[in-house]
C-alpha cells in the first residue's frame, strides 16, 4: 500500500506548504513581468481535501467557474487544475489586462481570443512556477502540457479530475492562492493531483518519508 | 417536490411521486435514468468511468456494471424489466485538446449504451456529448427528464 494523501504527517504537509509559498512567489514575479505592474501572491492555505468538496468551496456544483487544466509529466505524473469563480476570473482579467479585459461576466463565458489566451497564460505561469519550485526542492525532472480552458458549472469542470482521482485516491493538494494588486485582490485555487505513486516519489525526494 | 441530489458513484431508486432525482454540475460523467412507467418507479445513477477497475467493488461507479446494478435495485422495489426504459445525459468534453483523459465523456456514453443493449433495455431519450456541463432532473411521477445547461433553454426529454 503506497502513501496516500490521507496519512501525511505535519512535517510532510509543511514541506508541501513551503513549495506552495515558493511557487506563489515565482508566479507573482512572472505575472508582474507579464503585465508590467506589481502583482503579489499569497498562499493563505494549503490543504489536503477530498476533491468532491471543491464545488462546495466554490459555492456549489452549479456555481459558474473558470478552470485551467494541465497534465504533469516527467519523473512524477499527475494533474493540475487552477480554478476560480467567474467573478474572480473577471477581476483577475481586469487586474492583468486593464482596459483590454472583457467588460462583463458574459464575456468570461464566451471569451474572445485575447481573454482566453490570457487565462491560459496565467494557468501556464502558475503551473510552471509551482512545478519549478517543486523541481528545485526535489531535483526531479518535471514537465507540463499546454493549458486547456473550461468555463462552466463547478461540478462539471471538476468531475474530470474527480474521475481520475477515483481510480486510486480521494484527495488533492489544494493551494489556495490570492492575487493582490494594490488594494484589489482575487482568490483562486491551484490544485495539484499526483497520480498513484507520484506523491511518494515527491515526499521521498523532499526527504520527509 | 423534493429534490434528491445523486453524488458521484451513487444511485437512488424511488417510488415517491413527489421526488425529483437530480445531478447538479454533470460534466464527463453520465447520468443514467431507468423508469418503469407502469409502476412509476424511477432510478438514477451517476456514472464516472467506462470500465470497471479491479479491486473496486462499487458497481455504480462504472458504465460497464452500473446499468445492471441499477436494474437489480429497480426490481427489488417491484419494477418489471419488460416495462423499463432508459434515458441518459452527460458525457460532455469539458476541456478540449489531445489528452486522452478528455475523451472519457464519450467513452462513458458508449459503454453505458453497450451495457444497456446487452440487458435489452431500450433508450427512450438521450442528450449527451457536447462541450457543456449539465444539471439534470428526473421526475419520478412521470419519468420526465429535464436537462439544464448554462446559456441554453431547458431541454425536456
Amino acid at each position: 500500500m503506497g502513501l496516500s494523501f490521507d496519512n501525511l504527517n505535519d512535517l510532510q504537509l509543511d514541506a508541501l506548504r513551503e513549495i506552495g509559498n515558493i511557487g506563489a512567489g515565482n508566479a507573482a514575479t512572472a505575472l508582474s513581468k507579464m503585465v508590467n505592474k506589481k502583482v503579489t501572491m499569497t498562499v493563505p492555505r494549503v490543504a489536503l481535501l477530498p476533491i468532491k468538496e471543491v464545488p462546495n468551496w466554490l459555492g456549489g456544483p452549479e456555481k459558474e467557474v473558470l478552470g485551467v487544466y494541465l497534465a504533469v509529466s516527467g519523473e512524477v505524473t499527475g494533474h493540475i487544475l487552477f480554478i476560480m469563480t467567474v467573478e474572480n476570473a473577471l477581476k483577475l482579467m481586469r487586474m492583468l489586462l486593464g482596459d483590454l479585459a472583457p467588460s462583463d461576466i458574459s464575456a468570461v463565458f464566451e471569451p474572445d481570443e485575447m481573454s482566453a489566451s490570457a487565462m491560459n497564460e496565467i494557468g501556464n505561469i502558475l503551473a510552471s512556477s509551482y512545478l519549478t519550485a517543486l523541481a528545485d526542492f526535489t531535483g526531479l525532472r518535471l514537465d507540463h502540457s499546454v493549458p486547456s480552458l473550461a468555463v462552466d458549472m463547478a461540478g462539471a469542470v471538476v468531475d474530470l479530475i474527480l474521475i481520475e482521482i477515483a481510480k486510486h485516491g480521494d484527495y488533492a493538494l489544494l493551494i489556495e492562492t490570492e492575487f493582490v494588486e494594490e488594494e484589489d485582490h482575487v482568490e483562486g485555487y491551484f490544485m495539484l493531483i499526483p497520480d498513484t505513486g507520484s506523491l511518494e516519489i515527491i515526499l521521498k525526494a523532499l526527504g520527509v518519508v | 417536490m423534493k429534490k434528491s441530489s445523486i453524488g458521484m458513484a451513487e444511485y437512488k431508486v424511488s417510488k415517491d411521486p413527489e421526488e425529483v432525482l437530480c445531478i447538479l454540475g454533470l460534466g464527463s460523467c453520465v447520468g443514467l435514468c431507468l423508469y418503469d412507467p407502469v409502476r412509476k418507479i424511477g432510478g438514477m445513477v451517476h456514472i464516472l468511468l467506462p470500465e470497471k477497475i479491479e479491486k473496486q467493488n462499487n458497481p455504480f461507479k462504472f458504465a460497464e456494471t452500473a446499468p445492471q446494478a441499477l436494474l437489480e435495485e429497480m426490481k427489488r422495489e417491484g419494477a418489471l424489466k419488460r416495462d423499463i426504459y432508459a434515458k441518459i445525459s452527460g458525457g460532455a468534453m469539458m476541456f478540449s485538446g489531445s489528452n486522452s483523459l478528455f475523451d472519457i465523456g464519450q467513452r462513458n456514453v458508449e459503454m453505458t449504451k453497450k451495457a444497456l443493449a446487452e440487458l435489452g433495455i431500450p433508450i427512450k431519450a438521450e442528450e449527451v456529448g457536447g462541450k457543456k456541463g449539465r444539471s439534470i432532473f428526473f421526475y419520478v411521477k412521470d419519468g420526465k427528464l429535464e436537462v439544464r445547461a448554462i446559456g441554453r433553454e431547458i431541454i425536456t426529454l
